[in-house]
């Protein structure tokens, strides 16, 4: 059934909290407002406020008052109204919510998701359009997901929903009107497995999130040219299905990793080592890697299209891996 | 000196609990001076008539949770003293298995839902907790210990905003020690003379308690547990108290930041002290039963010692667990 990515994560929400009592919604203007992005559209509606949540701008008191839910066996989902605002809530996220199993030896667990858009839409500027999922990917005790299709949302956040464990699950704010099919009825999409967008036997693109969308259109358009690209979508970047992406580099012997955050330290860099690691004599050419620029995001049109990677700089990417200019 | 609910035992319990906590707490200085506990190291001694008052008025399932300074709360909640000693040594059989260590306990059967050591960072937990148990349709109410440090934290009044605002059954036990660390709480708070207004400006309601008074601790904890229970929303105690230690294992009593003077002024008023005059002016006890409850608890902490030191450490392949929930 061909629907939106934002109508998917409304979906999953919503038969998991018809399915669990437990679960309930909680952030700034998911209630009554519908939601920021309208994901939450209904949901005051079906479940009232007592599960969908409306909170003062206060990340860090309401994610806090999440965990310590979970804590006492609550599934809370927190929505940001976007990921930049995690950074006002790291303490929680970093400090509690990813230790507090660890350091409490097993005792207590956190089983939430907190998600929200992440990376550029149009123009927001420099504090509304980062890209922080290596952050999030650094820390142990964190799951983290990036979907990029309505389907794989759908089935992802359900998954999200009832793992036992903290997961940050990024959006994007260009992909929520985005549309695909989605499996009818109920399923679920595992966490931590990768799937093969596009079979290819010239080079390999590992992509996620919005640049999936990116890496397909490469893909389409190298195919009219003669250049037969795989396109990988992790989906789950942390833990990250490794045995997939070096499959498929076994097979084209070229690795193309395309990511909006930041270079330094960025998701690409810890790819690229751990295929290295994994598959070093089956690479013909060094990795080539397209990321965001280093530099905090502009808000003129020209000069934030330059800062986030587009068409040409993956096609270029790729070609000079295939020689092929 | 005259006290409600002065019964014989409910005294000896009281006075039994302060005094396992100072004797565990002097023992822990000595086993970190023997290099048996590492890290950073905060004594309760001092502070343990709010933990013991406080947690007296608590049912066994209500929640309880703390800030770093926390060997006094988890032992006023009952946890095995050898498995907090053992945490501290970072043994295997410790409460955490060792990989908590002194400011991280936890015992989650007696609700002890831990301590945390970013200050204030906790306090939104408290209310979560709260949160839950109110979602739940329970009758149980979460007590969130923290010291005045965290009051000009923003988490703190974030915290205290949300359970006002949405009524939450938390009491905030603010244990005033007038320092945090070595800063004093007027070069600190704004709102230092006192700082229950914090709270009331938030339209909590608050009430300030002799910290070194378990009695008094007790019986205003007793009344504001019930009108929490009941459903009158959150409760903020300032309960006024000192720490007779430095503010860690590494910072002396006395110093850069207070005079000894100071420190002998306030263990003038050592709550051990101040129970005992009371129980015998009332004559519900003798010196022989205190030396007995002396005997007593010494022979606990020494076997608390005897637990950690001949526990053995975690296995290597420890590391790993418990990073992620299967």
């Amino acid at each position: 059934m061909l629907m939106s990515y934002r109508e998917a994560l409304n979906q999953a929400m919503r038969e998991e909290m018809r399915r669990d009592s437990r679960i309930f919604l909680i952030g700034e203007e998911v209630g009554y407002y519908q939601g920021a992005f309208k994901v939450s559209k209904g949901f005051v509606e079906e479940f009232g406020p007592q599960r969908v949540v409306d909170t003062p701008i206060t990340e860090a008191g309401f994610t806090g008052l999440a965990i310590g839910a979970a804590m006492a066996g609550l599934h809370p989902i927190v929505e940001l109204m976007t990921m930049n605002f995690a950074i006002v809530a790291l303490d929680q996220i970093v400090n509690n919510a990813a230790k507090i199993r660890y350091m409490s030896g097993g005792q207590l667990s956190v089983p939430m998701v907190i998600r929200g858009p992440g990376s550029a839409a149009h123009q927001l500027g420099a504090q509304h359009s980062q890209s922080l999922e290596a952050w999030f990917c650094h820390v142990p005790g964190l799951k983290v997901i990036a979907p990029a299709t309505p389907h794989d949302a759908k089935g992802l956040l359900k998954s999200a929903i009832r793992d036992k464990n903290p997961v940050i699950f990024i959006e994007a704010q260009l992909l929520y009107g985005t549309k695909g099919d989605v499996e009818d009825g109920e399923y679920t999409i595992p966490i931590g497995v990768a799937e093969v967008k596009r079979a290819g036997r010239d080079v390999t693109i590992v992509a996620y999130s919005k640049m999936l969308l990116l890496a397909l259109e490469v893909a389409d358009q190298l195919s009219r040219e003669g250049i037969e690209v795989e396109v990988i979508d992790p989906r789950t970047l942390k833990p990250l299905d490794l045995p997939t992406i070096v499959a498929s580099v076994k097979k084209t012997g070229r690795l193309v990793i395309v990511e909006e955050g930041w270079r330094f330290c960025g998701l690409g860099a810890q790819i690229a080592e751990s295929v290295y690691t994994a598959a070093f004599d089956y690479l013909d050419a060094p990795i080539q890697r397209v990321t965001g620029e280093e530099v905090p995001m502009p808000y003129s049109r020209p000069l934030e299209n330059a800062a986030i990677p587009d068409k040409t700089r993956v096609i270029k990417a790729v070609k000079a891996l295939c020689g092929a200019q | 000196m005259i006290m409600p609910s002065m019964d014989r035992s409910d005294v000896l319990f009281l006075y039994r609990q302060m005094l396992l906590i100072r004797r565990f707490e002097e023992k822990s200085a000595e086993m970190y001076a023997l290099a048996k506990i590492a890290g950073f190291l905060h004594l309760y001694i001092g502070e343990e008539a709010i933990a013991v008052g406080a947690i007296a008025a608590l049912r066994p399932d209500d929640y309880a949770i703390s800030a770093y300074r926390d060997h006094g709360h988890c032992l006023a909640r009952g946890s095995h003293p050898g498995q907090v000693m053992a945490e501290l040594f970072g043994k295997a059989t410790g409460l955490c298995h060792g990989k908590g260590g002194s400011m991280h306990l936890v015992d989650a059967p007696r609700r002890f839902m831990g301590g945390y050591a970013i200050v204030g960072g906790h306090i939104p937990l408290a209310t979560g907790l709260a949160f839950a148990t109110k979602y739940q349709k329970l009758d149980l109410v979460t007590v969130c210990f923290f010291g005045e440090g965290a009051i000009p934290s923003g988490q703190a009044h974030e915290a205290l905003n949300l359970a006002a605002l949405w009524k939450l059954p938390v009491i905030f036990v603010c244990e005033n020690n007038r320092y945090g660390m070595g800063t004093p709480a007027e070069r600190a708070i704004a709102l230092y003379a006192d700082v229950a207004e914090t709270a009331r400006s938030y339209g909590i309601m608050a009430e300030r308690v002799d910290g070194m008074d378990v009695l008094a601790v007790r019986d205003v904890m007793r009344r504001v547990v019930e009108q929490v229970r009941a459903g009158q929303g959150p409760f903020f105690i300032e309960a006024m108290t000192y720490r007779f230690m430095g503010h860690s294992m590494s910072d002396p009593a006395h110093g850069h930041y207070r005079t000894k003077e100071e420190v002998e002024e306030h263990r003038k008023r050592d709550p051990l002290l101040l129970l005992k005059q009371t129980i015998l002016s009332n004559n519900l006890a003798n010196e022989a039963d205190f030396i007995q409850l002396e005997r007593q608890v010494g022979e606990v902490v020494t076997a608390a010692v005897k637990f950690a030191d001949e526990s053995p450490f975690p296995i290597p392949s420890e590391l790993y667990n418990d990073v992620l929930a299967d």
